[in-house]
């Protein structure tokens, strides 16, 4: 409502509202709808296919629900193998993220905010990470996890995963962390706190934006991951929602409509989660990728 | 449990501690020489030292027991025919990586490896751009359309795979839309071709890293100053002008940084390739990369060796590109992260 009196009223009094709020070309509104729809399409498919029986699928695969079946969706809803992978995969994508974050910070407080000698070989030896390709470690992983008993653990899933979210982590934080006045660590310190305790009062308020951008990219990273909980979880209780999706689609080969209802409930968590979050994520990623 | 807390410990305690009058770190006034203020230093520094090792020790330890350690071992395995049962003994010296570039089926791998990395620059780099540009302008219901975008980036590799198998099976979806729109003649087996599967898979990817690249452009558009793009529309440029001349050349870090990350991601894909190709694809090397080849060969087929010979192939293939890139084409944006000088080299080099 707004937008429309302001482009109104903007014609009298000055342009500078009136481009604040435009409608946009009809051009432009044609290509975002066509990028928006091969977007969202294939997804629209999947959910809707939830809707229809298996039959109408096989009769019409692009057809919509007629009539509009409920009995897929309520299947999987009230089987607890849904409930008991989104368990698991909630257990580990939060410890992964608790993980992330407080190593993460405390690692780029130390590289942001003090000068010592190796300072920049740390942060180094950090970004070094950022090379080492999650997939390739996977397999070696494995042998190292078996070693230390924590195969069919979450936490065989949870410490890789921190450990290969730590890089990426140290790079955005640490700029973040960098940019935080000097001038805020002098007062504090004349205040009579150690830096540690800035760290607690001061820093950790002041970064938490970049604290959330980190934090939600650790959870989607977790909640998505497949490679290292197919092999490290074999047993079938324990398995996450990418692992119960394949398996299911594995299982009932027959049963087009049950996976995509499985499909779709699988893919709604984290697409709420991130829709949530998308701003800020975008903004968090400002400071990282200013060069 | 223990991992998590002991970084948690640091700052508490820090916290919990009386917190003594400390003369502000940048007065180092200490001249006179005095024991009482050497020893001062001497406290001072080793707290120093102190909060330094306990804030960054967690994350250090941690980080290199689960991705450096077990490089290592990797690299001590893939020495040995080894079948994972008991210590490996009969050691091969190199012959696991020998027997690797003589199987087909891994120059397959390492041709499909390239066919993404190449083909994902070329493809995902101009779309994502044009339509990271399209939704910098100011429209009604600009973040909607964000969002929307942004869709296959969230969803898991498996649930993409999963999708796109449903979709593109004989009889499925796409040929029936195809075969409604009048281009029957187009339908092929897309999943089921040899020499076509690849470039499917192609496709899949694109549609899912797709949005991942613009979240990136998006966040470098907004750092590029307004002003710069109304003081070009004053002198008369045009909106695409501004684009060409303006705005896509100060986005140039952001975009070698995207590469960067997209060379290597490309190296090591496995989900998506995983969960849609069929396991007789891969092993006629049609659809298998490199990190598929290795978890065929090296978990199910027990290969622990020869697997490990090819995790470490696929390691330094992705670390020497990587560091090239880095030395080559990053190198004056990470400066400028580092030092804030470089960035404004760029921004002037970038200008002209």
């Amino acid at each position: 409502m707004a937008a429309v009196l302001s482009v109104r009223g903007g014609a009298r009094f000055g342009a500078r509202r009136q481009r604040r709020f435009s409608w946009g070309s009809p051009l432009t509104y044609v290509l975002a709808m066509a990028v928006a729809a091969v977007s969202v399409a294939p997804v629209a498919y999947v959910v809707l296919g939830g809707f229809r029986t298996t039959g109408q699928i096989a009769a019409d695969p692009a057809g919509l629900p007629d009539p509009w079946v409920w009995e897929t969706y309520g299947r999987v809803l009230s089987g607890s193998q849904f409930w008991s992978q989104t368990f698991n995969s909630l257990l580990i994508a939060a410890g992964t993220t608790t993980g992330v974050v407080a190593l993460g910070v405390c690692a780029a407080f130390v590289l942001a905010r003090y000068s010592f000698r190796g300072r920049e070989a740390l942060y180094t030896f950090f970004t070094l990470g950022l090379l080492f390709p999650a997939s390739a470690a996977t397999l070696p992983l494995y042998l190292l996890l078996k070693d230390l008993d924590l195969i069919n653990s979450f936490w065989g899933v949870i410490l890789p995963q921190i450990a290969f979210q730590l890089p990426v982590t140290v790079v955005i934080l640490r700029p973040f962390l960098m940019a935080i006045p000097g001038e805020l660590e002098d007062a504090s310190l004349i205040d009579g706190t150690t830096r540690p305790g800035f760290f607690w009062r001061i820093v950790l308020p002041l970064a938490r934006p970049a604290l959330v951008t980190v934090g939600v990219l650790a959870f989607v990273a977790s909640w998505n991951s497949y490679l290292l909980p197919m092999l490290v979880l074999g047993r079938a209780n324990l398995a996450t929602l990418p692992l119960g999706v394949q398996n299911f689609s594995g299982q009932y080969t027959a049963d087009t409509a049950g996976i995509l209802a499985f499909t779709s409930l699988a893919m709604l968590p984290a697409l709420l989660f991130f829709t949530l979050a998308e701003r800020q994520i975008v903004g968090g990623l400002q400071g990282a990728v200013k060069g | 449990m223990t991992a998590i807390h002991s970084t948690v410990d640091p700052a508490g305690r820090a916290h919990a501690r009386p917190a003594g009058p400390r003369p502000p770190s940048g007065g180092d006034g200490g001249r006179a020489g005095t024991d009482s203020a050497a020893a001062a230093r001497a406290a001072r520094n080793r707290r120093k030292w102190l909060e330094i090792v306990g804030f960054s020790a967690p994350a250090t330890i941690v980080y290199a027991m689960f991705v450096l350690v077990p490089m290592a071992f990797a690299f001590y395995y893939s020495l040995f025919r080894w079948r994972g049962v008991g210590a490996p003994t009969d050691f091969r010296w190199f012959n696991n990586y020998k027997l690797a570039f003589e199987d087909p089926v891994f120059v397959d791998a390492l041709t499909n490896n390239a066919i993404i990395v190449v083909g994902s620059l070329l493809i995902q780099g101009p779309l994502a751009l044009g339509i990271a540009l399209l939704l910098n302008r100011r429209f009604f219901g600009r973040s909607v359309f964000r969002a929307l975008v942004f869709v296959p980036y969230v969803l898991a590799e498996v649930t993409v795979g999963i999708m796109w198998g449903l979709i593109l099976v004989k009889g499925g979806e796409l040929d029936t839309v195809l075969q409604s729109a009048g281009l029957g003649s187009w339908i092929r087996p897309w999943l089921a071709d040899q020499d076509l599967v690849i470039w499917t898979l192609l496709g899949i990817l694109t549609w899912k890293y797709l949005g991942f690249a613009i979240i990136l452009f998006l966040a470098g558009l907004s750092n590029v100053p307004e002003e710069l793009s109304e003081a070009a529309a004053i002198d008369g440029a045009s909106w695409w002008q501004i684009q060409r001349h303006v705005t896509i050349p100060l986005l140039g870090p952001t975009i070698r940084i995207w590469m960067f990350l997209s060379i290597i991601g490309s190296l090591q894909v496995f989900d998506v390739i995983w969960v849609v190709s069929a396991a007789s694809m891969r092993s006629l090397g049609a659809s298998a990369t490199m990190a598929t080849y290795m978890v065929d060969n090296g978990f199910f087929a027990r290969l622990w060796g020869y697997g490990n010979a090819i995790a470490m192939i696929l390691f330094i293939i992705s670390f020497t590109a990587g560091l090239l890139f880095q030395r080559f084409v990053l190198r004056r944006d990470i400066e400028g992260a580092l030092t804030g000088r470089g960035r404004r080299a760029v921004k002037l080099r970038g200008g002209k």
